[in-house]
């Protein structure tokens, strides 16, 4: 009765604690990762088990809901933090990063990018990208708007996220600026009545989306891959703008004090292999920053290529951004 | 009377324990972020806005949500009728939600997208637009009325039967009975509720922004978050989540002033319910009512059900080892926030600013942000231990902390009514301390007590809360793994996981509630 | 003995002063007009109340420190002697032991404590089960247990009816001259003083006078006791 008693008592105390003792010979790799990155459904978990084969370490996670907040973690924790990588950095983030001196140069790494931009970086290692764009449903809208005028002069309704709160909805912030520069704020106003709200996440405007609170809504020209090939669903679409699209390339980094700086360093390698590589299309659903040998997934042929790729470079980021959101303030509301 | 002094004894040395751990989780890790940040700013124009918008609407959603629960609540205690206790534990079920859930639940009903929306499009007429001012206030009321509902039907339970009977007795006409014991109840009652649920709505952020349509709607939260993670500024983070802690002092300080005690008396429990006569307009009107919040609490509820049923067989395993390790979770904050509520209460009890300093307190952990309190946290527990290996008996103690007002304001007039009804009684018969909580005020407790447990654990349970800040990937909670799943395109397992969290939550709060319900009284 | 020594009772701007003994056994009334203090002498001998100066003094020893539960006394209160939740038995079982922690031995001296009371079968019960009369009795069952040496009747039983209310005060005086304990009654019934009490403590402007005999008091009233007699 008594052991039954400790057994169950030990069963809740491991359910709830982390990291049983008996693993601590290995040495530790502390990655810092968003949220969604290390999850089930993420490239966490293949990633993890890829780099253990052969590092003779133990990979340990440790998350923040996104980008954004990771950097906020980081800085937080200074010099005195667990990292050893940061995995999930965006180019809107980069700038601000580097200039907390936390970061350290990574190895030389022997890769041919696929990015729509040169890339020459010796701090951040880039594994995957995007473009922004506005997703509807090929059955109910007919009318596809080609530009973000168009959009505007539309009925057509859409939800994005807030700035403030997301990747996303900074990314769209972005976007327009970098397509209008000083008018941006005029088509902020344009756009006013084709939106139905302004949500705190991307999941929250998804979610809204696939319930039909909206004809559109910002995300990614990746996404109708999902839903092609999870679900065998070729309904939804990616809206190509004359515009261009946005750019969004996730990057990681190496902490300037990290404890395990050889495995960080191998780590930051293995990142830009093609073990990692095939595996963010269908789990990140992004594209991966190195096309792998075997191209991608048969779904992703179907998606729209932009023409033309929009981004500021990250020291211009910190600057626009501030600029920008106070123009989407004035032209939305206040 | 004065008190008598005596010595420190071992429920005002928890209470005073209780009180000082509270004031750690919410004001020091405050302080600990500013410590961190450095000297923090001064508000601005655009803080202001954001701070008179918050206050606005959730002054707004409490003052709707109490005034609609006054009609619903008479109607509960006047109408016996089949079906009125599942009524009851159903009132416990908006508030469960997380708020993601609930809101899909609502936009399935009023969206755009919606039922009604639907139906009366063949009618020729646009869509339902909720988004804006309206669309908070309508969701913050589906949350607040339930919990309205219950807490002024507590204030009724309250009441001793005997009154009604003497009431009855002297042929008193509704009017009567509402001037002389409605009236004293809810000048009891009325004040806490509409605190409790201004509280709630000050920090509401995914329902007041989803539902907001844009940047109008901008709550000091979501200036919290601009703050932490747009401008990397947590010094400003900390000062506007000081500004929330100020907004709810003046709000608790002002509520104080103006509560006053019933002093109903105690009565002898006497087993019968004395229905005063009625008109048959008053049985119209009461049935009125509750069919319509029925409707109006239990279509998004249905709503959400229908949306996850048909992919509960899609989940994955891993749903159920987060549901378990939720449940565990769920039942240990709720018993943690009893006892410190019920050591606060001790403290809480007695007159003068000891007394105020207490209530205050209970009420301070509505306010905080839990962004601020989660990164404050974070910072506090850094030095002594890694932060992410204690991420899940973090949770549980903010989860307690969050839990800690409501049941709070659950119990404190159950209290009083038994300090003033058995404390002298108890005291001369020298029946004091451990022996005094089980004997007498336990027992005597008994309804509100599983109530608040319920109420407890089911938020708890539904919490997104901290572990999404403390960020172990292995040890998810079902909220979380909900909220992973619709990060994950995976929108339908995620209806389903809401499905799963909701009946857990609602099972767990029903088993609690009805322990409390079957007391004798 | 009970000794007020120099007391003064503050309740807001009330003001109550004594300075008196009891010698004990036996039946002591305490009368006045309603507010005069009464109640407030009561309470403060019983521990609820911190008098503002003097001392409280039981055979010599200083009441004072001990908490109401400690002191040897008894408190039969208006009403609220019982607790509604707890069976008859449990209620009187209060009297040996505040935690309910009691022995087989102990349950046999509440069944007699209930059959000395005229309340035999009856322990299971739950108050709201029991007349009027017999909640009355279930208290004096319970000070039979807790066998003090001072009992405090504050208008006790002032809901019960004439005949019932002089049945249940018999029922006290017989209970108290069997354990030779000391009756301390509030009452607002000069008759029930005079049937019961042989001496009388006399509260009127802000003074609780020292005890004198009920006969001559009545015989004789002082003129602030004339006014509250209607004489």
């Amino acid at each position: 009765m008594k052991t039954k008693k400790t057994i169950s008592a030990l069963m809740i105390a491991g359910l709830l604690t982390a990291t049983p003792a008996l693993a601590e010979e290995k040495p530790v790799l502390t990655v810092y990762t968003y949220d969604s990155f290390a999850s089930e459904w993420g490239p966490g978990p293949a990633v993890e088990k890829g780099f253990e084969a052969s590092c003779g370490c133990d990979l340990k996670y440790v998350t923040a809901g996104d980008g954004a907040a990771l950097l906020s973690r980081v800085m937080m924790e200074g010099t005195h933090g667990k990292a050893d990588v940061v995995l999930g950095l965006d180019m809107n983030l980069m700038a601000q990063a580097r200039n907390t001196g936390l970061f350290a140069e990574h190895p030389k790494i022997d890769a041919e990018y696929t990015l729509p931009i040169a890339w020459e970086d010796p701090v951040f290692v880039p594994f995957d990208w995007g473009y922004f764009a506005f997703v509807y449903d090929k059955t109910k809208v007919k009318d596809v708007p080609t530009d973000f005028k168009a959009l505007a002069a539309s009925p057509l309704k859409i939800i994005i996220e807030d700035p403030r709160s997301s990747t996303p909805g900074l990314g769209l912030l972005m976007w327009v600026k970098s397509a209008y520069g000083d008018g941006a704020a005029q088509v902020w106003k344009d756009l006013a009545d084709n939106i139905v709200t302004v949500t705190p996440g991307w999941s929250e405007a998804y979610g809204l989306f696939l319930k039909g609170e909206s004809d559109m809504v910002l995300s990614y020209t990746t996404s109708p891959a999902y839903h092609l090939i999870a679900e065998q669903d070729d309904s939804k679409a990616a809206a190509p703008f004359t515009e261009g699209h946005y750019l969004q390339v996730e990057v990681a980094a190496k902490m300037a004090g990290a404890q395990q700086s050889d495995l960080a360093d191998s780590f930051l390698t293995y990142l830009t292999s093609s073990d990692v590589q095939a595996v963010i299309p269908e789990t990140n659903w992004m594209y991966p920053a190195i096309t792998p040998a075997a191209g991608l997934p048969t779904g992703f042929g179907t998606l729209i290529t932009p023409d033309k790729a929009l981004v500021f470079p990250p020291a211009e980021a910190k600057k626009v951004r501030d600029e920008a959101l106070s123009e989407w303030l004035s032209a939305l509301g206040r | 009377m004065a008190e008598r002094a005596r010595p420190l004894s071992l429920g005002a040395a928890a209470g005073w324990l209780a009180t000082a751990g509270l004031l750690l989780l919410t004001v020091g890790t405050t302080a600990a972020v500013l410590v961190r940040a450095g000297a923090a700013p001064r508000p601005g124009p655009g803080d202001w806005a954001a701070v008179q918008f918050t206050a606005l609407q959730a002054a707004a959603s409490a003052l709707i949500s109490a005034a609609l629960a006054v009609p619903v609540s008479r109607a509960l205690v006047r109408r016996i009728f089949p079906g009125r206790g599942a009524l009851i534990t159903l009132m416990g079920a908006p508030f469960l939600l997380p708020g993601l859930v609930a809101v899909i639940g609502i936009l399935e009903v009023f969206g755009r997208a919606g039922w009604i929306s639907r139906a009366i499009a063949p009618l020729g007429l646009a869509p339902l637009q909720i988004y804006g001012p309206a669309g908070i206030i309508l969701a913050h009321v589906f949350f607040n009325l339930p919990l309205a509902v219950r807490l002024i039907l507590q204030g009724w339970h309250d009441i001793p039967a005997e009154r009604f009977r003497l009431a009855a007795s002297l042929g008193f006409g509704p009017r009567d009975v509402a001037r002389l014991l409605e009236w004293p109840m809810l000048r009891t009652t009325l004040p806490g509720t509409i605190l409790t649920i201004f509280l709630i709505c000050l920090t509401s952020f995914v329902v007041a922004l989803t539902l907001g349509g844009g940047p109008r709607a901008t709550t000091v939260e979501l200036a919290i978050y601009q703050a932490f993670r747009f401008e990397f500024d947590p010094a400003r983070a900390a000062m506007l989540g000081a500004v929330q802690f100020a907004l709810c002092l003046c709000a608790t300080l002002a509520t104080m002033r103006f509560a006053a005690g019933a002093g109903f008396g105690a009565g002898l429990d006497r087993p019968i319910r004395i229905i005063v006569a009625q008109a048959a307009g008053a049985r119209i009107h009461d049935v009125a009512i509750l069919l319509m919040v029925t409707a109006f609490l239990s279509a998004p509820l249905l709503a959400v059900v229908l949306a996850g049923l048909p992919y509960l067989f899609d989940m994955p395993a891993s749903l159920a080892l987060a549901a378990l390790r939720s449940l565990i979770m769920a039942v240990a904050s709720s018993a943690l926030a009893l006892g410190i509520a019920l050591a606060l209460a001790h403290v809480a009890l007695r007159a003068g600013p000891a007394g105020k300093l207490a209530e205050v307190t209970g009420m301070l952990s509505l306010s905080a942000s839990p962004l601020v309190m989660g990164t404050g946290l974070f910072l506090l527990l850094r030095p002594l231990i890694d932060p992410t290996a204690v991420a899940l008996p973090a949770t549980v103690a903010v989860n307690a902390a969050m839990a800690v007002p409501f049941v709070l304001r659950i119990l404190l007039p159950g209290l009083r009514e038994i300090q003033a009804g058995y404390g002298r009684l108890s005291d001369s018969l020298g029946v004091t301390g451990w022996p005094r909580l089980r004997l007498v005020t336990l027992p005597r407790l008994r309804r509100p007590l599983g109530f608040a447990a319920g109420l407890a654990a089911a938020l708890a349970m539904g919490d997104l809360g901290v572990i999404a800040l403390f960020g172990d990937p292995d040890r998810a909670t079902l909220p979380l793994e909900v909220f992973r799943l619709m990060g994950a395109y995976r929108t339908n397992v995620a209806a389903a996981g809401a499905v799963v969290l909701l009946v857990l939550s609602f099972t767990l709060f029903w088993i609690c509630d009805r322990w409390g319900r079957n007391a004798r009284t | 003995m009970l000794a007020l020594d120099h007391l003064t009772l503050a309740v807001g701007d009330f003001r109550l002063a004594a300075h008196l003994t009891v010698k004990d056994p036996g039946v002591t009334a305490i009368i006045g007009a309603s507010g005069s203090g009464k109640s407030t002498l009561l309470a403060a001998i019983a521990g609820f109340l911190v008098p503002q100066s003097g001392r409280i003094l039981w055979n010599g020893e200083d009441l004072l420190p001990l908490a109401p539960g400690q002191r040897p006394l008894t408190m039969l209160f208006q009403d609220q002697n019982l607790f509604p939740h707890l069976s008859t038995a449990k209620n009187v079982a209060l009297g040996l032991s505040p935690s309910l922690r009691l022995t087989a031995a102990d349950w046999a001296r509440v069944d007699q404590a209930l059959l000395r009371t005229g309340l035999a079968g009856l322990g299971a019960r739950l108050p709201s089960e029991l007349s009027g009369g017999q909640q009355a009795r279930v208290a004096l069952a319970r000070m039979l247990l807790r066998a003090r040496p001072l009992l405090l009747l504050d208008e006790a039983f002032a809901g019960l009816g004439p005949a019932l209310k002089a049945e249940m005060l018999d029922l006290v005086v017989a209970l108290a001259t069997e354990t030779r304990a000391m009756v301390l009654m509030v009452s607002h019934d000069p008759d029930d003083a005079l049937r019961t009490a042989p001496q009388t403590i006399l509260v009127a402007d802000g003074m609780a006078h020292p005890p004198v005999s009920t006969t001559d008091l009545l015989a004789n009233p002082p003129p602030s006791l004339r006014r509250y007699l209607g004489k």
